[in-house]
């Protein structure tokens, strides 16, 4: 048994019904601790996503609760929200990156955004850039760079924070297997200095080399809850 | 979830100039953006600048009527004949009583040989009157009241017809109501005006900004996702409104200014043939200066407005699996 303290998110009986009535989640429970690391695999259409939006409130569950650091998301008021998403590092499948910026103003936007100080700033993102090994590409523009390094600014955008738990779904989908194991290591390097890492995927050759835990998605159901 | 990001920003002044420093950077920027755009801008702030231009123009035309009336005939006249025949003692008393009225703002006294000698000039009639026995004309008091307003320059008149040596108080009345009815109705329908293009002058930066939030999806999407707040995402908007609102307002300056140099010399033609030197008035730096503040407040609420309206269509697009 897990102790209560280390508990960082917490699924209570939760369900999602999207307008229309599509059931994405059903009834899934499931505590996952402060440092772990977690794959959330399931066929596409099983429920990742929407489970993931729960923890950032992007969406909110239509019935039972979500707990971050026993802080109840689902009730959470809208004004809050930033305060809970900057804790939070996310890494998307097709990056997300702003093409007309450069990649160092990608990299600090969350820091911006959080309000530190032009001089904090510049340190940060070089350290972000430097674990992620892009550090002379500070001044490019991210078009220039290969999806691999895309990716890889991607991470270092959702690092640069110092989250506590790091969010990434399907972060791996348009990589081939060798960019792919790169990437992972990456996850698995901030998951060794503390973070929390939460990845969904469906490459479960990744999965089974990396001696996980894994939550298994299926049509809306949690089916293999170790 | 709260210690870890927010305690490494060392304090509330630290978070103060962050602030700060975010502003000048997201003015600048949005700024920056427009003038390297400069053909669209231009297009937009000549649209606005047009729509305000109007009904300023309209005020311009309205306070130079006002101020050409006052040239022209000092503030409204009353003429006061007063009888033959009276005492310098008497002239002397009516004259004090006119003067000391609280409501009195110039008084002019024509004695019967300045009048005479004023008509000669003007009329020609020279050696008519000169062979005339006695001069046929009374003293007149030319007064000048404080309150114009026909309600009040006709009770004014009313007193001073009761004064036992006055004859007769002759004033153009009807001229006076009709220019105060024609400087009313012009203020409506400059006020009408007003309204109405300040509703365009909304709509089009309403449009505008709408336009640039569509185009700046991904990063709306991304900001909100690293946890920006609603105010950071329409920072940069509002900046938008507030620029293209100025600009619109200085193109109206600009509009107004050269509408004036060009009517300037056909103004002056007229107001020579009534013998009179009068150059047009145009904005002052204060009127500017209210333009301008109108200007970037409305393009602000055209912002606002628009941010308001399709910030909230927003959410992220994560793989879609329903």
């Amino acid at each position: 048994m897990r102790c209560l303290a280390t508990v960082l998110i917490r699924f209570d009986n939760v369900s999602k019904r999207y307008p229309g009535g599509k059931e994405a989640l059903l009834r899934v429970s499931f505590e996952i601790g402060s440092g772990e690391m977690v794959f959330l695999t399931g066929h596409s259409g099983a429920g990742k996503s929407t489970l993931m939006k729960l923890i950032i409130v992007m969406e909110r569950a239509s019935q039972g609760q979500v707990f971050l650091q026993g802080i109840n998301v689902n009730r959470i008021a809208e004004k809050h929200i930033p305060s809970i998403r900057r804790n939070i590092g996310i890494v998307f499948q097709n990056h997300q990156l702003l093409f007309d910026r450069t990649v160092f103003d990608n990299v600090a936007l969350p820091l911006i955004i959080a309000g530190f100080q032009h001089r904090e700033v510049g340190r940060r993102v070089r350290a972000a850039l430097s674990k992620v090994g892009l550090t002379d590409k500070e001044r490019v523009l991210p078009i220039a760079l290969s999806g691999g390094e895309q990716q890889r600014v991607g991470i270092a955008r959702a690092v640069v924070n110092r989250p506590q738990l790091l969010l990434a779904d399907e972060p791996t989908g348009n990589l081939d297997p060798g960019l792919s194991a790169e990437i992972m290591k990456l996850f698995h390097q901030f998951n060794q200095v503390g973070v929390t890492v939460m990845i969904a995927t469906h490459d479960l050759e990744l999965v089974s080399r990396l001696k996980k835990r894994e939550l298994q998605l299926h049509e809306g159901r949690l089916v293999n809850h170790e | 979830m709260n210690s870890g990001a927010t305690a490494a920003v060392s304090g509330r002044r630290d978070q103060m100039l962050a602030w700060l420093a975010n502003h000048r950077q997201v003015s600048s920027e949005t700024l920056v953006t427009l003038l390297v755009n400069w053909v669209t801008s231009a297009m937009t702030w000549l649209v606005l600048g047009i729509a305000l231009a109007l009904p300023v123009f309209l005020y311009l035309v309205l306070i130079n009527i006002v101020a050409l009336s006052v040239d022209f005939d000092g503030n409204p006249r009353v003429s006061i004949y007063l009888q033959q025949d009276i005492t310098a003692s008497e002239t002397e008393q009516v004259l004090r009583l006119i003067n000391d009225h609280p409501d009195t703002h110039e008084v002019k006294f024509i004695t019967p040989g300045e009048a005479l000698a004023d008509f000669q000039a003007r009329s020609g009639f020279g050696d008519v009157l000169n062979s005339l026995e006695r001069n046929p004309l009374p003293a007149v008091i030319e007064l000048a009241p404080r309150n114009t307003e026909p309600y009040a320059l006709r009770q004014r008149i009313l007193e001073i017809e009761a004064l036992p040596v006055v004859d007769l108080v002759v004033v153009d009345l009807v001229w006076i109501e009709r220019l105060f009815a024609f400087i009313a109705f012009g203020e409506r329908v400059a006020w009408a005006l007003s309204l109405i293009l300040s509703l365009g002058v909304l709509l089009v930066t309403g449009n505008t900004i709408r336009l640039a939030i569509e185009n700046r999806r991904t990063e709306i999407e991304v900001v909100k996702l690293v946890g920006g707040t609603d105010n950071f995402v329409r920072r940069p908007f509002l900046y938008l409104g507030f620029w293209y609102g100025l600009g619109g307002a200085i193109t109206a300056w600009v509009l107004v200014q050269t509408c004036l140099v060009f009517l300037a010399s056909p103004v002056e033609l007229i107001a020579q043939s009534y013998q009179d030197d009068y150059s047009l008035q145009g904005l002052s730096a204060m009127e500017g200066v209210a333009l301008c503040l109108a200007g970037s407040t409305l393009g602000m609420l055209g912002a606002t407005i628009a941010v308001s309206k399709h910030l909230h269509t927003f959410s992220v697009t994560m793989e879609a699996d329903g």
